[in-house]
């Protein structure tokens, strides 16, 4: 769980340039990063990338807040 | 050369105007997939002659039609190339008939082909060339996409709505570093207006103040242009390249 917090943390400080402490398990990425549904979509290609998963159209729309991809990374894995 | 070390897709690339933008891009020093539905033996030869200028090349079969087929196609482009920077959107068809004639599964299978297909394919090469921060995608449209044309509510439709497909591609995908734009060709000699009869074509002629058909090279020129750095401030834009028949 930590492992997966972690990894995701790094990929959302790198792509959205936001602080480190901004990235909580109930921030949401447009809401509370300043992402745009562009980045997004990045975000989990990249998410795609680390964790070497697909993570269909249906699944990635739900994914709004850290916790949500974190949780639906714990559940592939 | 305009495009070395590049690699593009074009789909519908084994015969007429496509055949003729494999080959131009190759000659600028890209490396050329040719996709097409089923004509496999004219997709080698373009391939090999691809082959022939010292460029690779791939003759890959898929329906743009179908999803699962196009992400396929992408997959295996991007496995062997290691990257896709530019792609055209080339493959169509007619089932041309007068609107009051013209059968459900004809309306169908234009729209899916040319303006499905167009979807499908920028949707699945979207996401390689957004991680690449580059890309280019050049939409094959028509001059009937503008203008209409009796007997081709279906391919005018999809013509059309290439247009605006093209636009919002564009828009969406310009902060990626991505351009899209369409060619949109008038009346080109190839298998495709080979079938129209010949009082067709005399009247056709007469429309253009060019006074000449256009050759698939005319077309395949103006999409090496898209695909190069020379239209890097271009995006969501339609070049009519028709002898002057609309304007």
């Amino acid at each position: 769980m930590a492992d997966v917090l972690e990894r995701v943390t790094k990929i959302i400080v790198d792509r959205l340039g936001v602080d480190e402490s901004q990235v909580t398990l109930e921030a949401s990425f447009k809401d509370d990063l300043g992402a745009d549904s562009l980045d997004v979509v990045e975000l989990v290609m990249e998410l795609e990338d680390e964790f070497n998963m697909e993570i269909s159209d249906d699944d990635a729309e739900k994914i709004s807040t850290v916790g949500d991809a974190v949780n639906y990374i714990n559940s592939q894995v | 050369m305009k495009l070395e070390g590049k690699v593009a897709l074009v789909t519908g690339g084994s015969r007429g105007i496509g055949r003729e933008i494999a080959l131009q891009l190759a000659k600028e020093g890209a490396n050329v997939v040719v996709n097409y539905a089923g004509s496999e033996a004219k997709a080698n030869e373009v391939a090999d002659e691809i082959k022939s200028l010292g460029r690779e090349a791939a003759a890959i079969q898929g329906d743009v039609a179908n999803a699962d087929a196009v992400a396929e196609m992408i997959k295996e482009t991007v496995d062997r190339f290691g990257r896709l920077d530019i792609l055209v959107n080339n493959a169509g068809i007619t089932k041309d008939n007068l609107l009051m004639r013209m059968k459900e599964s004809e309306w169908d299978d234009v729209i899916n082909t040319n303006l499905k297909g167009v979807f499908l394919c920028t949707k699945a090469v979207s996401r390689q060339m957004m991680k690449q921060r580059s890309g280019r995608i050049i939409n094959i449209s028509s001059v009937v996409g503008v203008s209409g044309n009796p007997g081709q509510a279906n391919y005018v439709a999809a013509k059309s709505g290439v247009i605006g497909l093209t636009k919002t591609a564009a828009k969406e995908l310009a902060p990626r570093g991505i351009t899209v734009n369409a060619v949109a060709p008038g009346f080109i000699t190839t298998d495709m207006t080979d079938k129209l009869t010949e009082e067709v074509k005399t009247e056709m002629l007469k429309q253009i103040p060019l006074a000449r058909f256009g050759e698939p090279g005319d077309i395949a020129k103006v999409v090496v242009f898209l695909a190069s750095e020379d239209s890097s401030y271009m995006s969501g834009q339609t070049l009519h390249v028709n002898g002057g028949m609309v304007m």
